[in-house]
């Protein structure tokens, strides 16, 4: 019942969020200081997951090879990684930490301080005002964090290969070009743009929903970035199994 | 003027409104009373269509609110100002930004004449001194004024007042209070405030509108008030010490 409840006033407030915005100006502006909070402000931790990934998935590889298995897997390995899952799966779940409960925590606290009835009495279709740019951001923005972090995480595992001396940077050259398939960098921007979607949407979701205090928003926070990681997983097993 | 027919209003099993009917009068300062649970606040967001009456309807100068679509609430929400018990200033945005906020969503003035109507309305609640200061930077009677400039900067036909004068001393409530007469004259505005503060009802209330359990259970004028025979609310209105020693003798 609860599933179903959920649902259908999810299903609600995206219809109200994908209303013609009531302000197109108002609107730019907007898109303007999410694509600043959810893109520019997250390069850091983008750059800091996406380059030690690469680097450890860079030597646990070579820890594993051994004998007849050639050394330019490590390159293979690195780059299949990172283009298939880490970068499109990890990447977008880490964001939802941080993204999602910021989404959440910033429509709470809207709520409970009457903010978002502020907007509605005026006339404003408060969820189309204040999630549309969100998601928006969320769908351009996060797609270029992860191919920015594909590229890094390659470089770091090239890096870290060549510093340790696991592999020749000829071999691990030859890894990251041999049976490179641009499906694979398809597949991974379906998944992230699908994940961005999931990630905005159910954290405004939760957060544009808060009843009560300021305990009532650090729950919505909480199960914003909750409900984001677990539908993203789902998704990421049914999207794998329908694309690949 | 605003009119009120028969509204209920349940959450689950619990009937807070039951059949309310009042008439908010133009140009005056219509207080609407009770104790905390009454269904104060209740009945106003049903009013301003944040919550939607289980029966019953509103007619703002005879325009059947309740039964309206989107698109012509959202007309007659741009005729409505309100001001909230916490202000509802929205907390990234300047003093000056809060006011201008409805201008540059609804109306078609040029930036120029925005600036004059955010200037007018800010020295209107005397706090013109202070456009760039932020809403964390504003003390509780500041942040009430600009709930006040904001509310009217789209020059509203009716406003609506939540508890304009809970959190603040006596001296800045008076203030407030009179704000609020004033702009209601000026404006020639219907204004409905839900208070419990009966200072501010004796000071600035033209009618009043006593609930109890969910009904009306008194309306009246505000000279009325202080000699009628209603029990309940004498119990209310004499509640305090002070009021006691206040009340007519017989």
């Amino acid at each position: 019942m609860g599933v179903i409840f959920h649902i259908g006033r999810y299903t609600q407030f995206i219809r109200a969020v994908l209303r013609k915005p009531d302000k197109w100006a108002m609107f730019r502006k907007l898109l303007m200081s999410e694509l600043n909070i959810i893109g520019v402000q997250s390069i850091g931790i983008v750059v800091l997951l996406a380059t030690f990934m690469g680097a450890v998935m860079c030597l646990q590889t070579a820890h594993q090879i051994s004998g007849w298995i050639p050394v330019y897997t490590i390159g293979f390995t690195v780059r299949q990684t990172m283009i298939l899952e880490f970068s499109p799966t990890l990447i977008p779940i880490i964001l939802a930490g941080k993204v999602g409960s910021n989404i959440a925590s910033q429509l709470g606290t809207m709520r409970v301080t009457e903010q978002i009835d502020a907007l509605e009495i005026m006339g404003v279709n408060s969820r189309g005002y204040l999630v549309l740019p969100k998601i928006i951001a969320g769908l351009v923005s996060i797609p270029i964090l992860v191919i920015f972090s594909m590229f890094l995480g390659i470089a770091a595992g090239a890096g870290i290969a060549y510093i340790t001396g696991v592999s020749s940077m000829t071999d691990f050259k030859y890894g990251i070009q041999v049976d490179f398939k641009t499906y694979d960098v398809i597949y991974a921007l379906i998944k992230t743009s699908i994940f961005a979607l999931i990630m905005t949407s159910v954290s405004a979701y939760h957060g544009y929903h808060t009843e009560g205090g300021a305990l009532d928003v650090a729950r919505s926070s909480t199960k914003a970035v909750v409900y984001s990681a677990v539908i993203i997983m789902v998704s990421n097993l049914i999207l794998t199994q329908i694309l690949l | 003027m605003i009119e009120i027919r028969g509204i209920h209003k349940s959450f689950g099993d619990q009937k807070v409104l039951n059949s309310i009917t009042a008439t908010f009068e133009k140009g005056k300062v219509n207080f609407v009373i009770g104790r905390s649970g009454s269904g104060k606040s209740v009945m106003t967001k049903c009013i301003v269509g944040l919550l939607e009456p289980d029966e019953g309807y509103v007619l703002f100068d005879g325009r059947n609110f309740t039964s309206m679509s989107l698109k012509d609430r959202k007309e007659i929400r741009k005729e409505i100002g309100m001001l909230f018990q916490g202000s509802a200033l929205f907390d990234s945005m300047t003093v000056s930004e809060n006011v201008r906020f409805p201008l540059m969503m609804f109306s078609q003035m040029t930036e120029e004449e925005m600036d004059i109507r955010v200037q007018h309305c800010l020295k209107r609640v005397e706090l013109e001194g202070s456009p760039d200061k932020l809403p964390s930077e504003l003390s509780g009677g500041m942040k009430k004024r600009v709930g006040i400039a904001r509310a009217i900067s789209m020059n509203p036909k009716y406003l609506f007042c939540d508890e304009p004068n809970s959190g603040l001393d006596p001296q800045t409530a008076i203030v407030i209070d009179k704000l609020i007469i004033d702009i209601t004259k000026e404006y020639g505005m219907t204004t409905v405030v839900i208070s419990h503060d009966m200072n501010s009802v004796i000071e600035a209330s033209d009618t009043i509108h006593f609930l109890h359990d969910g009904e009306v259970a008194w309306a009246g004028e505000n000279s009325e008030m202080m000699i009628t025979d209603n029990d309940r609310l004498n119990d209310f209105v004499y509640a305090s010490k002070l009021m006691k020693r206040m009340r007519p003798k017989k």
